[in-house]
């Protein structure tokens, strides 16, 4: 496995919406190894909620029918760069959902590579962003899938919502399909809290931060459900949130 | 003390007058209905008095039991008791209606310095007010309206109401969307929630049949943003027989 050296420019695609000065003092990124054996099955949940710059990246190889369960929140960070490769083999399962709440200045960014590899290989992502202050959540996610990979069914699921009209999202799906018979269902969407729900919560008593912490939280919940640590996930989610809104 | 009174109150919705100076006074214990043509601002008063963000009130004054309830946020009208039972209420996913009403009913009390209630009294508190409504407790564990009937969507509604306990609830349209049973279950409903002698209620509608299972003491027609002729229950069945146009016109002439 190839350790960059070189500290990337924004000219790089992958590093197009980072924090490069944040990023120069993290650098260089050392690449966490996760390899699953045939049949093996596995799960792991990051939570980064410290103030500090961080940056990691996982390269995921499963093998044949292998499990494996990956959830992600990064609420806290000034800098938060989370890079996922995944490759999967025949009949592999790939779940991953994950999290990033930013205020103030931050940078939270999620980049992901799935390769689809062999037959039949499943694989579903969900990110969800709440972004508000001027801060900037990224999701760059691209799906491959290899030549002859057969019955591939890889979903991506990416939204974003605004909190302030000062916050900044970005998303870029990426589909690379070199098979035949494959299902690649994705949804992208960038949008700020629903004002006749908000209004609805608010008439019943709520005060405003409660309703968007409500609605929010419901939101972010999607990227957790059926998690083996939801609600640790989901407690952590909301005191972020309740430090943001 | 007045429970509400409304003085010449105007507001518009996106720069155009809806509101046109509308006079309505709400003592304790009474059921009042506006009823009116479409477009007439029937709506529009309802939200205006929630405080619905778009609906600018450009002059009057609103008393509620001696609060000026246009200076309040929407949250803090319903914590001084305030109840605003949508035309089409809101579809929330991922948000339980139990969750919520927990802690929607919390918050009103922390608002008025009570103390919240535990999940064990929300609980028992939430499955009495369903049963009048004839719903489901299971229903409410559900996420907010969703995949909800019109139908039941009302009645859940009301349970909401019974669950906050207002001083005034205004009803926009509660009978909309309703079948004869609904109907009959939102207005009984209605009545064992909200007529006592400390409470009252604005019931905004188009027609005469949710007025036979609610009596009201007053029925007002609103016609161009004011309320244009005010009478009994009997002005209502005057409606239902001659129409709006024969009675606003009679009123104008």
């Amino acid at each position: 496995m190839n350790v960059e050296l070189t500290l990337p420019s924004r000219k790089d695609e992958d590093y197009r919406y980072s924090d490069i000065e944040a990023l120069r003092g993290v650098w260089p990124i050392l690449p966490e190894a996760i390899d699953l054996a045939d049949g093996e099955e596995g799960s792991l949940q990051i939570v980064e909620t410290d103030a500090a710059p961080v940056a990691r990246r996982l390269a995921i190889t499963l093998g044949r029918n292998a499990k494996f369960d990956l959830r992600v929140l990064t609420a806290g960070p000034a800098y938060g760069r989370i890079a996922i490769d995944v490759r999967l083999e025949e009949g592999a399962d790939f779940t991953f959902g994950a999290a990033q709440l930013a205020t103030g200045r931050e940078t939270l960014e999620i980049v992901t590579e799935v390769t689809h590899a062999g037959l039949d290989a499943t694989s579903a992502q969900i990110v969800r962003t709440a972004l508000a202050g001027h801060s900037t959540g990224t999701y760059l996610g691209r799906i491959a899938v290899e030549r002859g990979a057969d019955g591939t069914d890889a979903e991506q699921s990416v939204r974003a919502m605004l909190l302030d009209r000062t916050a900044t999202a970005n998303a870029r799906p990426e589909l690379e399909i070199y098979a035949d018979d494959v299902k690649a269902a994705h949804g992208c969407a960038v949008g700020e809290l629903d004002a006749n729900g908000l209004f609805y919560l608010t008439s019943r008593g709520l005060t405003p931060a409660q309703a968007k912490r409500l609605m929010l939280q419901a939101f972010i919940a999607e990227a957790f459900t059926g998690a083996p640590g939801e609600a640790e996930l989901s407690a952590a989610a909301i005191a972020r949130l309740e430090a943001i809104l | 003390m007045t429970m509400l009174k409304i003085e010449n109150l105007q507001a518009t919705v996106a720069d155009k007058p809806i509101l046109k100076g509308l006079s309505l006074t709400i003592n304790p214990g009474e059921i009042h209905a506006i009823m009116g043509p479409n477009g007439a601002g029937k709506s529009t008063l309802g939200y205006t008095l929630g405080g619905r963000p778009g609906y600018e009130v450009t002059g009057g004054s609103v008393d509620f039991a001696g609060v000026d309830l246009l200076g309040l946020e929407p949250h803090e009208r319903a914590a001084a008791g305030l109840f605003l039972g949508f035309q089409y209420p809101v579809e929330i996913p991922g948000v339980s209606f139990v969750q919520f009403l927990r802690e929607a009913a919390n918050a009103q009390r922390t608002g008025r310095g009570e103390e919240p209630l535990s999940g064990g009294e929300f609980l028992k508190l939430a499955r009495e007010k369903a049963g009048l409504l004839r719903m489901d407790m299971d229903m409410l564990k559900r996420p907010v309206n969703v995949g909800f009937s019109g139908g039941e969507k009302k009645r859940a509604e009301m349970v909401q109401m019974g669950i906050l306990d207002p001083k005034l609830a205004i009803l926009d349209e509660t009978d909309s969307g309703l079948d004869i049973d609904a109907l009959r279950i939102c207005g009984e409903g209605i009545n064992a929630i909200m007529r006592r002698p400390d409470k009252a209620v604005l019931l905004i509608t188009h027609y005469q049949r949710l007025l036979d299972y609610v009596k009201p003491d007053f029925v007002h027609v609103l016609a161009g943003g004011r309320i244009v002729k005010t009478g009994g229950p009997d002005l209502a069945l005057r409606l239902e027989e001659e129409g709006y146009e024969a009675v606003v016109q009679e009123t104008a002439a």
